[in-house]
């Protein structure tokens, strides 16, 4: 049990990381998906230990449907932002002042 | 229950129409339905009942708050004539992507299972990442999308980590039986809450998670911003409050000081970066960070007829949301940009307009007499009965600082003259809404007893 505990936390992690670091609206991308598994993993991984059964399991097939949906939206997000402003890099991407 | 399938099957109703070019029926068809949706859940009052073996349990905080996100939906829609025909050709998409979103926001105000939470909240961002950058053409529009996305997706990533952990913790998603579990002293359910806290904070942009706000309503179109400052911040702080109330209420020691810090980041940072905007668009903006403070107060004191101070302020607020952003999208189309000269007298050439702004900024900013005034007593008395003196003081500062900044665009309509200022046409969907919202605040203002006793 442990074991993928360790392993969705240092999914999580990895997410994380890549998030605040990366300077690519893709990769940024990737790094959110790192977070969303992460989480589906442990989803699966508690499962084992719920009265009722396979509960987790189907939560998880939810989150990576959703999960889907909003990379479809993303990527066209994204595409259309690379049209305006020829980068993706969000650092980049702000005309708007404070 | 039948509310939320009505407002789901008119979302596709409303696609199809536009699909068959039936653009003049969009607007029509979206009320009657609206109307019916709710009715029906009018009809679901004192019924308290399950719906998908638990999943979703429509009590009368479910009705009540879903009322509320339906009739603001509707007060939208009655703006949006010749609104959404000036931006681009594909009209029906508009009006299908705000019925999601607010189907989204009605599963999230009746939702039994943290399942329901998570994908209302999905619902309700994904439509609203679209609406963000609705205008394919506009730079600005793209960035507000892009960032709204990039920070929503983000929070998704908390949210869902947390409910992963909390279902480890307790063994279940339902909020009964995580309420039932015991397991609030583990490791496991302590971090889940705070992640979970992480990722509604996000989405109802709570600081130091605020800070996507005021260039996402900024660089999303008028009626999107009004959208998200009134339909998904109420469904946002609904959902929030019923996780804590429903499921979390019994650790409320444990989280209770970290909403508190919360709490105070918020009033401080919304109110204060307030005070040196000179876009009223913006100045809303921060100045909705800053009402989520005031919510945050009513959250800390769950239990304490705490409900019902939440849905008199998120009506106070929803009404004059939409009075404030109405009619700064008239000013901004008129006069070139939403800038606080542009508001130089309004009083003159629009005594309407004028007026209604000023009660619209009064109700925000809680003066007495309007709606807002009795939302703002509400949340500081459950404070108060909660214990929570240091921190009502900390707020009525912040209501303070409040007054200062909204009292500039008073100034700027009344004191200040604009020589060549015309006066600006309202079109009669923009009159009737305006004169409702007017009698609203006034009328709940005065007899704050038709709403406070609700719940």
């Amino acid at each position: 049990m442990s074991h993928f505990l360790i392993v969705g936390a240092a999914l999580f992690s990895i997410g994380l990381y890549t998030v605040f670091s990366r300077k690519n609206a893709i990769l940024v991308l990737i790094g959110i998906e790192f977070m969303l598994n992460a989480a589906i993993l442990n989803l699966v991984a508690f499962g084992r230990y719920d009265r009722i059964d396979n509960e987790g399991q189907v939560f998880a097939i939810f989150a990576i449907v959703l999960a889907a949906a909003t990379v479809a939206v993303a990527l066209a997000i994204i595409i259309n932002v690379y049209k305006q402003y020829k980068t993706i890099d969000p650092d980049k991407i702000k005309d708007m002042k404070y | 229950m039948t509310s939320l399938i009505i407002v789901s099957v008119l979302a596709v109703a409303v696609l199809y129409l536009g699909l068959f070019k039936y653009k003049t029926a969009l607007l029509p068809v979206s009320v009657t339905g609206l109307l019916a949706a709710a009715a029906m859940a009018a009809m679901d009052w004192d019924l308290e009942k399950m719906y998908f073996s638990e999943m979703m349990l429509f009590d009368n905080y479910a009705v009540a708050f879903s009322i509320l996100l339906i009739l603001t939906t509707l007060l939208i829609f009655g703006l949006s004539r010749n609104y959404f025909e000036k931006i681009s050709n594909n009209v029906a998409e508009y009006y299908a992507l705000m019925l999601f979103a607010l189907a989204g926001g009605v599963v999230m105000v009746s939702f039994h299972n943290l399942a329901m939470l998570f994908i209302g909240i999905e619902i309700l961002s994904i439509s609203l990442y679209v609406l963000a950058g609705i205008r394919r053409k506009d730079p600005a529009s793209n960035e507000a999308s892009l960032k709204y996305f990039l920070m929503g997706a983000f929070a998704t990533g908390f949210l869902l980590f947390g409910t992963a952990l909390i279902y480890g913790a307790t063994g279940s998603f339902n909020l009964a039986a995580i309420a039932s579990s015991g397991a609030f002293e583990s490791a496991l359910f302590r971090a889940g809450v705070l992640l979970m806290m992480v990722g509604l904070s996000f989405k109802v942009s709570v600081a130091p998670f605020h800070t996507w706000t005021p260039d996402v309503y900024e660089g999303s179109p008028g009626l999107i911003a009004m959208f998200m400052a009134t339909v998904v911040k109420t469904a946002g702080f609904a959902a929030f409050l019923r996780l804590f109330l429903m499921a979390f209420a019994e650790a409320s020691a444990f989280w209770a000081i970290t909403v508190a810090i919360l709490c105070i980041l918020t009033l401080f940072a919304g109110n204060i970066t307030a005070v040196f905007q000179d876009r009223f668009k913006r100045l809303l903006a921060w100045s909705s960070v800053s009402h989520a403070g005031y919510l945050l107060l009513a959250i800390l004191a769950v239990g304490f007829s705490a409900s019902s101070a939440v849905l008199v302020y998120t009506i106070a607020y929803s009404l004059a949301s939409v009075a404030a952003f109405g009619i700064m999208i008239l000013v901004s189309r008129a006069r070139g940009n939403d800038h606080l000269d542009s508001f130089n007298g309004l009083a003159r050439t629009n005594p309407f307009l004028a007026f209604t702004l000023t009660l619209a900024v009064c109700s925000l900013a809680g003066i007495p007499l309007t709606a807002g005034f009795f939302g703002k007593f509400y949340v500081f008395k459950v404070a108060l009965a909660q214990g929570y003196t240091w921190l009502v003081v900390l707020a009525v500062i912040n209501a303070m600082i409040g007054i200062y900044y909204y009292f500039k665009v008073i100034i700027a309509m009344y004191m200040k003259e604009n020589a060549n200022a015309v006066a600006i046409q309202l079109n009669p969907g923009f009159r009737l809404v305006l004169s409702i919202v007017v009698f609203l605040i006034f009328l709940f203002g005065i007899f704050p007893g038709l709403i406070a006793n609700i719940l």
